[in-house]
């Protein structure tokens, strides 16, 4: 199926709400998972022949367990709150796309066979039979979520879209009729270990590699160590920051603050990712699985803390779930949990995001900085959409967006935030998360970019930015990809520790070239 | 006895049982279902008591909606607080001696009831007229409007237009809640309005009304963002510990 060609949405001049055109998105389909991709994550290889009773009893299944669906499924009053705030939406026009409608597409099943007033008066309450139509719709749509969760800032009950698209998902798989991206990519970092499917001695060449350039441009010896037993820490993070740009800077930059701060880390061959798309699936059994590998590592390397590098739904993962996935966390009284978390530090916070151990570095002076190494810069900060609304980090709320933003400024000397309706808590999503950050559904993702596209484009007009840092990596790999279909430069996306990179200065770095500069004057 | 009254008594008792069963069930429903990852929308509170003011500023205040839409929130909150001061107000027709509190927000409750209805018709004429929310409307949208218009206004109507004898209502709701049967009066307005109410609780555990006792289940509102500090676990998930 080769592309079709689609037109770049025009960037609108004050925010406005489009006119609904039905339909507009309805050809977008992104592939369906083959045969052993769905089975090697304990799902039937093809649509069963049954579906339509499996895919009820599957609902049933997680009504029971996850009370959210089951509350989300029954108080939505069709108040209108969400139906402008989707940035797939707001990109598209298409009225499917408004966050209840998503919703509705599974909620009008679900009134059909699990209440009273669907069963019976079905054309009252608009609740309608799964047909092959109907599940269609729910493959194209709940494709076209990025389970942002901006939806549910605004829903006066708290109703999550990203649970229902999750939910969605589950179904579907539980079917046979998963999502090709979600689902290989699951094989791979179980089979692997990384999501790239990147094999041990790669990674390790790779990572030798960095550790050159970091130490020639340096004049120090800085390592990014790969398996080492008995390392204090134990770097999680994103396979893309292996081996895409600008990812690359980003892991550049932990290297230098791990040696500049003096402590031991590591990297896992076993557990090379942080990403989990578990999550965009919905599948808490495979999550666990995928979680299960750091926990893993974590035990064979004896190390005492976990820190998570540059990467949103991975850090939703992390912070929110591991401790009840494995027990990476504090505080368990079950002796599985305990097992782990005796042997891990809990002076720090556990797992600890990268951004809070360089923020808490920087404010016990144990990191030096030259900030016009960034003067070539004028930054502004994209909240990534699972930090700002699924997590925190630090002690506060908010602490996911000041502590990023804190990071920067202490790295740069030139920072603007954008539009704060397109920031911090109601920040856009980057158009790519949740799944969707695949080719075949490329047109999707430019246009869902819009939002973020809009507010960027203003302050590179207004206040001359020409460096957007993010810290996620679906954000810079989306990112690096659509803007330039906006006519903005692919390179001003950058990972927030590629700014600290260009600004830390290691201990007894210069040193060297400064004797000779000495000598020179004499 | 009349057979409108027995009628009547009987459309309340039916009610009234099917209101409190079936809103107990889906309560319990609610709270026994688990929920097994912490999903709170952040920023969250970080304690119980912080999690108690949010939802309080949710149910009160109907803040998330404040942020997302002026109109909505005006006509919406409009509606329920008059609403809340209306049923506040009723509550002398269940009383032998009325409290004081009561008494007290009569007139408040009588003047709500135009506010009530106000903010109702404002949500129907955005229902109507808006793409975007017309497009979610089903049947069952419009007839939950008409529905509560037709309770407020029947209800005005005996308040300020064509007066009920209020004495015998109140006479025949005692008698209800004591089992001793008293006669109803007979004129429309009160009919159609007790009515509306009755259907109103009949309809309640079955609609999307249930967004009344589903907010406070709500797990993006009503969980502690305490992840890394606490373990969260459901009892189906440390089954997988094992």
């Amino acid at each position: 199926m080769a592309a079709a060609k689609f037109d770049t949405p025009n960037m609108r001049e004050y925010p406005s709400i489009p006119a609904l055109q039905p339909d507009a998105t309805a050809h977008l389909k992104s592939f369906p998972a083959a045969p052993d991709h769905n089975t090697f994550l304990g799902f039937p290889g093809e649509l069963v022949e049954n579906w339509q009773d499996k895919a009820i009893e599957k609902m049933g299944d997680l009504l029971g367990k996850y009370r959210g669906f089951r509350v989300f499924m029954d108080a939505c009053v069709k108040c209108g709150s969400c139906t402008d705030k989707c940035h797939y939406f707001q990109g598209t026009s298409d009225p499917k796309n408004m966050p209840v409608a998503r919703q509705d597409l599974l909620r009008s099943v679900y009134r059909r066979h699990f209440t009273l007033a669907g069963k019976y008066l079905p054309w009252l309450v608009g609740a309608r039979d799964l047909t092959r139509e109907v599940l269609d719709e729910w493959y194209n749509y709940f494709h076209q979520c990025s389970q942002c969760r901006r939806c549910s800032v605004f829903c006066p009950y708290g109703i999550d879209t990203a649970e229902v698209s999750m939910a969605a998902r589950e179904i579907m798989d539980s079917i046979g009729y998963g999502q090709k991206y979600c689902n290989e990519i699951l094989g791979k970092v179980q089979k692997v270990g990384n999501n790239l499917g990147l094999p041990g001695p790669a990674l390790e060449a790779t990572l030798e590699e960095f550790a050159e350039e970091i130490s020639d441009e340096t004049g120090c010896d800085v390592k990014i160590p790969l398996d080492v037993e008995g390392a204090d820490v134990l770097l999680i993070t994103p396979s893309a920051d292996f081996f895409a740009e600008p990812h690359i800077d980003g892991l550049m930059g932990y290297a230098k603050v791990f040696h500049a701060a003096g402590i031991s880390w590591t990297v896992s061959t076993y557990a090379s990712e942080a990403a989990n798309f578990s999550m965009f699936i919905g599948s808490y059994s495979n999550m666990k699985k995928v979680a299960e590998r750091i926990r893993k590592a974590a035990i064979d390397l004896k190390v005492k803390r976990i820190v998570v590098g540059e990467c949103g739904h991975a850090w939703r993962v992390a912070y929110s779930f591991w401790n009840t996935l494995t027990g990476v966390g504090s505080g368990a009284d079950d002796p599985y949990a305990q097992q782990l978390q005796k042997q891990l530090d809990h002076s720090y916070p556990i797992p600890q995001h990268i951004c809070e151990l360089t923020w808490d570095l920087i404010q016990q002076n144990k990191l030096t900085f030259d900030k016009s190494g960034n003067d070539h810069r004028t930054v502004t900060f994209h909240d990534s959409c699972n930090v700002a609304r699924a997590t925190r980090m630090g002690t506060e709320p908010g602490g996911q967006f000041d502590i990023p933003r804190n990071v920067i400024k202490a790295v740069c000397n030139n920072y603007v935030d954008m539009d704060p309706d397109t920031i911090r808590e109601v920040t856009y999503c980057c158009g790519g998360g949740g799944g969707l950050l695949t080719d075949d559904l490329m047109e999707l993702r430019v246009k869902g970019a819009l939002p973020r596209m809009e507010a960027l484009k203003r302050v590179i007009d207004e206040d001359k930015v020409n460096a957007m840092a993010a810290i996620c990596a679906i954000c810079k790999a989306q990112f690096a990809k659509v803007m330039p279909y906006y006519g903005i430069p692919m390179d001003t996306i950058v990972s927030l520790h590629q700014l600290v990179k260009d600004a830390i200065i290691l201990p007894g770095q210069g040193e060297e070239k400064a004797e000779p500069a000495a000598e020179a004057t004499e | 006895m009349s057979f409108l009254t027995v009628l009547y008594a009987l459309l309340f008792y039916t009610a009234t049982a099917l209101f409190i069963v079936g809103l107990a069930y889906k309560i319990r429903q609610y709270a026994t279902t688990p929920a097994p990852l912490k999903i709170p929308t952040t920023p969250a509170p970080t304690t119980t008591s912080g999690v108690v003011l949010r939802m309080a500023r949710e149910v009160v205040l109907f803040e998330s909606l404040f942020k997302s839409n002026k109109w909505i929130w005006i006509f919406g909150w409009m509606f329920h607080v008059s609403l809340a001061l209306v049923i506040l107000r009723h509550f002398r027709y269940f009383q032998e001696s009325v409290w004081p509190l009561i008494v007290f927000i009569q007139p408040f409750g009588m003047y709500a009831g135009f506010f009530m209805v106000l903010g109702l018709l404002g949500l129907w004429v955005r229902r109507i007229f808006v793409e975007r929310i017309r497009y979610i409307t089903s049947p069952s949208d419009h007839l939950m409007l008409a529905l509560l218009v037709g309770i407020g206004f029947s209800g005005l109507m005996m308040k300020f237009v064509e007066h009920t004898d209020i004495v015998a209502v109140k006479a025949f709701f005692l008698g209800l809640m004591r089992f001793d049967l008293q006669p109803l009066p007979t004129d429309a307005p009160l009919l159609i309005h007790l009515g509306l109410v009755a259907l109103l609780l009949i309809i309640f555990p079955f609609s999307k009304l249930l967004h009344a006792p589903g907010v406070f289940f709500s797990p993006t509102r009503n969980q502690v963002d305490n992840p890394r500090e606490r373990r969260h676990l459901a009892p189906w998930a440390a089954e997988l510990d094992k």
